[in-house]
């Protein structure tokens, strides 16, 4: 599976005699992919204006008076760098509860699928029922729990409720299941180690390509995150990004600098995910999910 | 143990130790116990709860069963059906479209003489990364007029410009923010599912003298159908949790009220009026009108499937 092998044979496959009938269906994927770039066009165009040129200039074309490090400047000064403390705190929420929840996932995956116990039945219909609840819906009861319990507005109030994943559990199994050889634990096993040895040793590797997809998919789902951290959290100082730039936009669009200052805020907040995003895209094993209806 | 392969199933074996296992599952089941089942047999006791004050002049407060009178309230609050029908309206557009495209781009993507393919995979992909407050805000902003490229456009070429926040547009507008949001990671669900498809079909049915778009609509779309309809029961869930989007499109207009979908209505029940036994019985009866919902629809299909294939 080595990625250079990959990556080359498209070209080599559209190097086949090319026969008439691909220009519209060419024409309506580049629309779809401008439909999907305007926006963060838009957005990355509005961040190199000065707040007295945008709403004076064509909003889709850049301007290059100084504007874009006039706008950077101001967000980093926002409040004493408040924004890059939101942003410190997203990465510790996404980066942190992902790499935990992962981590739980990976056991409680490898444990439903190569262990038969009692009880694992209860605990797989239990978590395919909490696919099918809307994790909305539960922030509500999850915030009136950790009042009652003192945890409401610390880190950890965010953070624990996004270290389970059913979805990344459920995807943890098929694919525990479906890469590591019963012999090989079996093999383990004669040789005399005992079980978590095994589990960290001989069954984690193989398990790795899929591990990264849940780490990525929980990673997007803990940085998109708003209701949660909107609920629990009260300090400023603890909001992760999406929280922070909503109460800017919510508490003056009225103010002539807010605007600027939000759509810079926008704009860097995207830019390095996005990044991310192009970086490891071919480490994605999306047909875990796709596949996951077949079985 | 040599035995154990001999007396259990080929795929699994009995541990060596019954604590084995629970040494895997045990964090998994504690989290989820504290984090999930918790709150919601927690929430569950709340919203059959409430506040009554008793006594003249200050009164005592305190927590009294009330039996189903909050959930009475959640079902009779025109305010909630409103929110659902509103939700719905968003749904009835979003659902279908985003669905439609993503299958489109997935098609499009899968067949020989497209060009361009990484690229525009990729751009389709990219609004997955984008939070969907962040997604709001710019949308939002291009809605907004003043700042609005379409608005320009349109001014620039003697037509009247929309209003993306009017009374009929809203629901258009919403849809489009999570209709971006979500059609290029739906599209490269079921692009990853077509490409486990084996291309020996497809040659089979080239060599018939299909062409290919006859090979999309009648080879590929049957066999994609199971993973349509996961994504589409993905996409319905979402509806139902729509909060961000309006949420933040509210302060920019008026034509977001603080009770436009359920879950705001939640929210402000549990936060701002302070009735936390009455968000409680609101979240609950929107759960189970979910799950509810979910169920149905994964019935239909999984019928519809089994009287195809009989």
């Amino acid at each position: 599976m080595s990625s250079p092998a990959l990556r080359a044979s498209p070209p080599a496959a559209s190097r086949q005699p090319r026969r008439r009938g691909g220009f519209w269906p060419t024409v309506i994927l580049l629309i779809g992919a401008g439909y999907c770039l305007l926006p963060l066009l838009w957005v990355i165009s509005a961040a190199t204006k000065l707040p007295g040129e945008l709403f004076t200039t064509f909003s889709l074309r850049p301007s290059f008076n100084g504007g874009f490090w006039e706008n950077l400047k101001q967000l980093s000064q926002f409040r004493g760098g408040q924004y890059w403390r939101w942003t410190l705190n997203s990465l510790l929420y996404a980066g942190g509860g992902a790499a935990l929840s992962t981590m739980v996932s990976a056991a409680a995956g490898y444990g439903l699928a190569k262990y038969r116990f009692a009880g694992r039945d209860i605990i797989f219909t239990l978590l395919l029922g909490a696919v099918l609840v809307p994790g909305v819906l539960l922030a509500v009861p999850q915030y009136l729990l950790m009042a009652e319990i003192g945890l409401a507005g610390s880190y950890w109030s965010v953070l624990i409720p996004c270290l389970v994943s059913p979805l990344g559990i459920f995807l943890s199994r098929i694919y525990a299941t479906a890469v590591i050889p019963d012999e090989m634990l079996e093999a383990g096993r004669v040789d005399g180690a005992g079980e978590v040895r095994i589990f960290f040793s001989i069954a984690l590797l193989p398990m790795l390509p899929g591990l990264v997809t849940v780490f990525l998919l929980q990673f997007v789902g803990i940085w998109n995150n708003f209701l949660l951290p909107f609920i629990m959290l009260s300090d400023e100082n603890k909001f992760p990004l999406t929280v922070g730039l909503y109460t800017l936009i919510n508490q003056g669009v009225d103010q002539p600098g807010v605007y600027t200052l939000i759509i810079t805020g926008a704009m860097v907040a995207i830019i390095p995910l996005v990044l991310l995003f192009l970086v490891l895209q071919r480490f994605w094993r999306l047909d875990l999910i796709s596949g996951s209806v077949k079985g | 143990m040599p035995q154990s392969s001999a007396t259990s199933s080929r795929k699994e074996f009995q541990p060596t130790s019954r604590l084995a296992p629970w040494l895997f599952v045990g964090p998994a089941v504690l989290l989820f116990t504290f984090a999930l089942a918790a709150p919601f047999l927690y929430a569950v006791v709340l919203s059959f709860r409430g506040i009554r004050i008793r006594g003249g002049g200050l009164g005592m407060r305190e927590e009294v069963a009330v039996g189903f009178k909050n959930y009475y309230y959640a079902a009779t609050n025109p305010e909630l059906w409103a929110g659902f029908g509103r939700m719905l309206h968003v749904g009835v557009i979003s659902v279908p479209v985003m669905l439609t495209f993503a299958l489109l781009f997935a098609l499009l993507l899968d067949s020989p003489h497209v060009r361009f393919r990484q690229v525009s995979r990729l751009a389709i992909f990219t609004p997955y990364a984008v939070p969907g407050v962040i997604a709001s805000l710019m949308w939002g902003f291009i809605y907004l007029p003043g700042v609005s490229p379409i608005r320009e456009a349109f001014s620039a070429s003697g037509l009247t410009p929309p209003d993306f926040f009017g009374e009929h547009a809203i629901f258009f507008s919403i849809a489009n923010i999570s209709i971006w949001g979500s059609v290029g990671f739906n599209m490269v669900i079921l692009y990853t599912a077509l490409r486990g498809i084996s291309s020996e079909l497809y040659d089979a049915a080239r060599v018939d003298g299909c062409r290919e778009w006859q090979i999309a609509l009648h080879v590929k779309l049957p066999l994609l159908l199971p993973a349509v309809i996961l994504t589409g029961l993905f996409s319905l869930v979402g509806t139902i949790q729509l909060f961000s989007e309006p949420k933040t499109l509210e302060p920019l207009g008026n034509a977001i009220s603080t009770t436009w979908v359920p879950v705001m209505l939640v929210y402000r029940d549990a936060f701002i009026s302070m009735n936390i036994y009455m968000g409680a019985a609101t979240s609950m009866f929107v759960a189970c009108l979910t799950v509810t919902v979910t169920l149905v629809v994964l019935k239909f299909m999984q019928r519809r499937e089994r009287r195809k294939l009989s």
